[in-house]
Parts: structure tokens; C-alpha cells; sequence
């Protein structure tokens, strides 16, 4: 079951240079929320700092409060504990090409120590399922690899992997800037799919798939929010002058 | 036709006229026209292939003057040259297994100590070290390779050695002494010492192409492995070496090429002596060693056939181990078709 995520003041740096600027949202359980915005407007590194990856790159600061549920992601957890709970998927496919399919999707929960074959077994096809790649590869789950994989694939396989640990929330960082359309809309019946479990926040560049997908919608420019509402009121009546340019094209 | 309708542009220095009574069936295809740099193609195509051959003709010719002149050799002790044990230049009596085996044997030992060390240093440097201290890093480490050999063996011999005889092998021989790799006299001087200066050659050489391959792989992977909930070493061996052990591979081989040949530094300190023993402590001989020492005072022409013949031993044991190297670098890539993707 997801969980509801809230965000209070924060603020993130790279060096000298503040990406984020007193970021205050909230996230709904079991919907999913679009984040929209021009190129460099620190949408990216706003789901990045939900799962504290942005602290992984050298001289990146983050400030003030992020909750997961119950979690506080910066105070009293640890970012491994916290990646646990909240699971992303990134803009390229990254499976791991050394590793099989199979062993792919089973490789969060070997990290946590799971070695029991059957259960195993029993996620990587119930993840496999959930990601809408079961039957496409289920002939050849230890043969290939997972980058033998075409990239639409790639991005559920990563997707599966991201499931099989049973996170709460799924961050999803323009999961489909990369892919053609027809793996594009396989990807956004997956996400109308997955929300009815996780709490699903995703970044595009694509504002008919936020429209598609998402019933909220959050407007980011020059690192701050300038407008977070119901998808429909976003795009229908935006109250927000920016908002209005940006979704009818004029700028970004 | 698309080529009536749209016709391709006319191609400089062709006479207009000419072109346009030719039948569009017949037309010739519009090639570049023929100019010097066809021919200064064509020349540069023959330099390089003559470069590359070269070097081919370069290997057949000095396996060609091994062979020929181990001939003397060979006809004396045939295939038993490779098995013998006996080192006899009074009897003229030549076995050239004593130093087969030391030239494994320490290059084996320099690769148990140096394979780890320069892996370390190698995720060090790109994974862990603070930005200001990667340069001097990788610097100083490349710099060890600059040094020549006979200055390793000088050191080895006034530091090393003593170093080993006084702390290093009592201890060994206390702990591990009952394994029989560590026993017998601690003289210093012997298969260990060899092993350990070896091993200190081939570390820069290992950890800067280990270094290469680990910053190459690509940031998203090591990313997937962290979102995943995985430690900074979970991420490193799945996200980082995993992907990178083929080019770590390589660099292992290279680092094992160089030790198999070292000689000067090796003779300097493993004794000189043609005997297979077990202990490590125990001097021993090794292929490039005995031809640097022997060759100028090699007396009789069987002997100095026999020198020879040990050089073609290191230069097929080289290849073989080589070859073996380059069979498990398959291995390890074989089943990843998607190696562009990484």
C-alpha cells in the first residue's frame, strides 16, 4: 500500500548553486503525481531528494524535511533503510547486463538477504507480472541478459526490479524519455496499473502523459513550485500566469 | 523514375555536354571523380598494411632465429629439455623445468599480492577518494612504473631482504609454517623476495587500466545498485567491479605479461639457484634470469644452444599463459550481447 509523502521547506544545493527553494507538497497514497517543468527547473532533483540519492553526488547539500509514511527520510533513517521503502526508476534503462533477467529482479532482495530459492522465485514472476513483462520472457528468465533486453523492455525490467522489494512509494524520473510510443503507452497502463498500491511520483517532459497518467500535477520553474493542483485544474485553468505559458508552449 | 525527376547534382570537372546525351539506363553511377587523393588513399592504405605486417614478419623472424639456433639443444635432450631438472654446464647436462616452474611460481605469487592491492587502490581512487587527492594518487601510483627495474632490485636487496629475513619469515614460518610453502632458513633472499618485488612492479600497471575500466562504467549503474537500498561496497561490487571484471581481466593479464619477463630486478633477488623446492623461503631460477646471467659465459655451443631454448620456453609460456588469460576474459564476457549498452 502506498503511502502519503510530505515535504516541508526543502531546500537542496549543488556546491554554492541552490537547485530547490523551500519545496512544501504533499503526496497522495495510491495516486500518482506528475512533475512538470522546463529543462534544469529541479524537478529531477526534487524526487531525487525523496529517496536521498541527491546526496550521492560529491558537494550536493540537502535541507529541511522529508516524510515517507511514518519515516522521516532525514532524520533518524538511514538512506539505505529509506531506498528500501521507496523505489525509483530512472530516465535510462539501467539494467544490470551482467546479471540475467531473473537475477535482475531478484537482485534488490539479495541485498537483503533473501536466498530462499522459492520465494525468490515466487517475486521475480509476481514482479515480472506487475511490470507487464512476464510473458515475454519468461522462456528466457537465466538465459539472457537483462540489456539483451529492447529498451522498452529494459525500462519494465527495471521497473519489475524496483517492485520486487515491496516499496511504498515509486519514484519515476522521465521513465520514457528515452523509449518509442508504443513502449511509452505500455509503460503509462503500467503506471494506471501500479497506483492502485504505491504511491507513484513521476517526472516528464511530456505534459500529455502527465494529463495521461496523474491526478495531480506540480509546476516546477527555477527550483521552486509555482503551482500544485489537480491534473485537470493545471490544465484547464491553471491559476498561475507561468503555468498557463508554460503548458500552452510559450516558453520552455 | 525518381532519377528523371529529380536528377542527382552534376559532379564537378565532367563535361556537361557529355552527361546529358548519356541514356539514363546506361549512365554510369556518379562515382567520386578520380583524383590524387584515390591514389594518396591507396598509399596510405599500403604504409599501414606493410606497418602491420611487419610486426608479424618481426614475431616469425625471432621465432624462427629461436628454434634454429636451439637446435643443438633440442637434438641432445628433445622433449625431456622441458621436463629435466638438471642444470649441469660442466656435463653439459641442461633441464629447463627448475626454471619454468620459478618463473610461474613468482609471477603467481606477485599476482596473489599485486591483484588485490591494485583493485583496492584502482575503487579507491575512483570511488572513494576525495577529488583533491585523486591526481597526486593516480600520479604517485603511475610513477612507480617509471622507475627502472634495477633500482626495485637495489632496493629489494638493502630494504626488502633484511626486512623479510628479520620479521617477515620468522613470523610466516611460526604461523603458516606447518602449510610447508613456509619453511626452511630464512635467508630473505628467495622465491618470496622475488614474488614481492614482482608484485610491487605490476601494481601500477594493473590499478591505472583497472582505474581506466571502473571509470567508465557508466553512473546509472551505479545509481540503479544505491536505489535499490544497497551499501556503498554492495554498490561498488555490483554496480562497479561486476560490470568492469572483464577490463580488470585484461589488466591482470598485462600486469602478468610484464612479470613473467622481468629480469633484472628478479635476479637480483631470487638467488640464482635451479632447484624446485616447496618452501618459499628457498632460492630459486628463473627463465629470464638464468639467460641474463649465463649468456656471456656460455662456453659451449650445446649451452648456449640450451639458453636459447630457454628463451623459446618463456616466449611459448608467455603466449600459452596469454592465451589462457584471453580464454578467461571470454568467458567472463561470453553471454553479454548487450556489452554497447553498459
Amino acid at each position: 500500500m502506498g503511502v502519503t509523502i510530505h515535504v516541508e521547506n526543502l531546500n537542496a544545493w549543488y556546491g554554492k548553486v541552490q537547485a530547490l527553494h523551500d519545496i512544501n507538497l504533499k503526496f497522495e497514497p495510491n495516486h500518482a503525481t506528475a512533475l512538470i517543468g522546463p529543462s534544469g527547473c529541479g524537478k529531477s532533483t526534487f524526487i531525487r531528494c525523496l529517496n536521498r540519492m541527491h546526496e550521492t553526488i560529491p558537494e550536493a547539500r540537502v535541507k529541511g524535511r522529508v516524510r515517507i509514511g511514518e519515516l522521516d527520510a532525514y532524520n533518524g533513517t538511514s538512506a539505505t533503510q529509506l531506498r528500501r521503502r521507496v523505489g525509483m526508476v530512472f530516465q535510462k534503462p539501467n539494467p544490470f547486463p551482467s546479471m540475467s533477467i531473473y537475477d535482475n529482479v531478484a537482485s534488490g532482495l539479495k541485498l537483503n538477504g533473501v536466498r530462499n530459492r522459492k520465494q525468490l522465485d515466487e517475486v521475480v514472476e509476481r514482479s515480472l507480472n506487475a511490470s507487464a513483462l512476464w510473458d515475454e520472457v519468461k522462456d528466457q528468465l537465466h538465459k539472457q541478459s537483462g540489456a539483451g533486453l529492447s529498451g522498452g523492455q529494459q525500462q519494465r525490467l527495471c521497473i519489475a526490479r524496483a517492485l520486487a522489494v515491496e516499496p511504498e512509494v515509486l519514484l519515476m524520473d522521465e521513465p520514457c524519455s528515452a523509449l518509442d510510443p508504443i513502449s511509452t503507452g505500455k509503460i503509462e497502463e503500467l503506471i494506471f496499473q501500479l497506483k492502485e498500491q504505491y504511491t507513484i511520483v513521476i517526472v516528464t517532459h511530456n505534459m500529455q502523459q502527465a494529463a495521461r497518467v496523474a491526478e495531480f500535477t506540480g509546476f516546477f520553474l527555477l527550483g521552486k513550485v509555482i503551482e500544485f493542483d489537480k491534473t485537470e485544474k493545471i490544465f484547464t485553468n491553471p491559476s498561475n500566469k507561468r503555468t498557463e505559458d508554460y503548458i500552452t508552449g510559450r516558453f520552455g | 523514375m525518381a532519377n528523371q525527376a529529380f536528377p542527382r547534382p552534376q559532379l564537378t570537372g565532367q563535361p556537361v555536354s557529355q552527361k546529358t546525351t548519356v541514356e539514363p539506363k546506361t549512365r554510369p553511377l556518379p562515382l567520386m571523380p578520380s583524383s590524387s587523393g584515390e591514389v594518396a588513399d591507396r598509399l596510405f592504405g599500403f604504409a599501414m598494411l606493410t606497418c602491420a605486417v611487419a610486426i608479424l614478419g618481426l614475431l616469425v623472424l625471432i621465432v624462427y632465429e629461436l628454434v634454429g639456433r636451439s637446435q643443438l639443444s633440442w637434438h641432445a635432450f628433445g622433449w625431456k629439455f622441458f621436463a629435466g631438472r638438471d642444470w649441469n654446464p660442466v656435463e653439459e647436462h641442461f633441464g629447463a623445468l627448475p626454471f619454468i616452474y620459478g618463473t610461474l611460481v613468482s609471477s603467481l605469487l606477485a599476482l596473489i599480492i599485486a591483484v588485490p592491492l591494485a583493485v583496492g587502490v584502482a575503487v579507491f581512487t575512483t570511488e572513494m577518494c576525495p577529488k583533491w587527492l585523486r591526481g597526486p594518487l593516480s600520479f604517485t601510483t603511475e610513477l612507480l612504473a617509471a622507475i627502472p627495474s634495477v633500482i626495485y632490485g637495489l632496493w629489494a636487496i638493502f630494504v626488502l631482504v633484511p626486512l623479510l629475513r628479520q620479521y617477515v619469515q620468522p613470523f610466516l614460518a611460526r604461523t603458516l609454517g606447518w602449510t610447508g610453502l613456509f619453511e626452511g632458513p630464512p635467508y630473505g633472499i628467495g622465491m618470496l623476495a622475488a614474488g614481492i618485488i614482482l608484485a610491487i612492479m605490476i601494481v601500477p600497471i594493473i590499478s591505472s587500466i583497472t582505474r581506466e575500466v571502473l571509470m567508465v562504467v557508466p553512473q546509472h549503474q551505479r545509481e540503479g545498485v544505491l536505489a535499490l537500498g544497497a551499501t556503498r561496497w554492495e554498490m561498488i561490487r555490483i554496480g562497479v567491479l561486476r560490470n568492469a571484471r572483464a577490463g580488470i581481466l585484461g589488466g591482470v593479464i598485462l600486469g602478468l605479461g610484464r612479470a613473467l619477463g622481468e629480469t633484472m630486478a628478479v635476479t637480483m633477488v631470487i638467488g640464482n639457484r635451479p632447484e624446485i623446492a616447496r618452501s618459499l623461503f628457498a632460492p630459486g631460477y628463473t627463465m629470464a634470469s638464468v639467460i641474463a646471467n649465463e649468456f656471456s659465459e656460455a662456453t659451449g655451443d650445446v649451452y648456449l644452444s640450451a639458453l636459447i631454448e630457454i628463451g623459446l620456453a618463456l616466449f611459448l609460456v608467455t603466449i600459452v599463459v596469454n592465451a589462457l588469460a584471453r580464454l578467461m576474459v571470454w568467458s567472463v564476457t561470453r553471454g553479454l550481447p548487450a556489452r554497447a549498452h553498459v
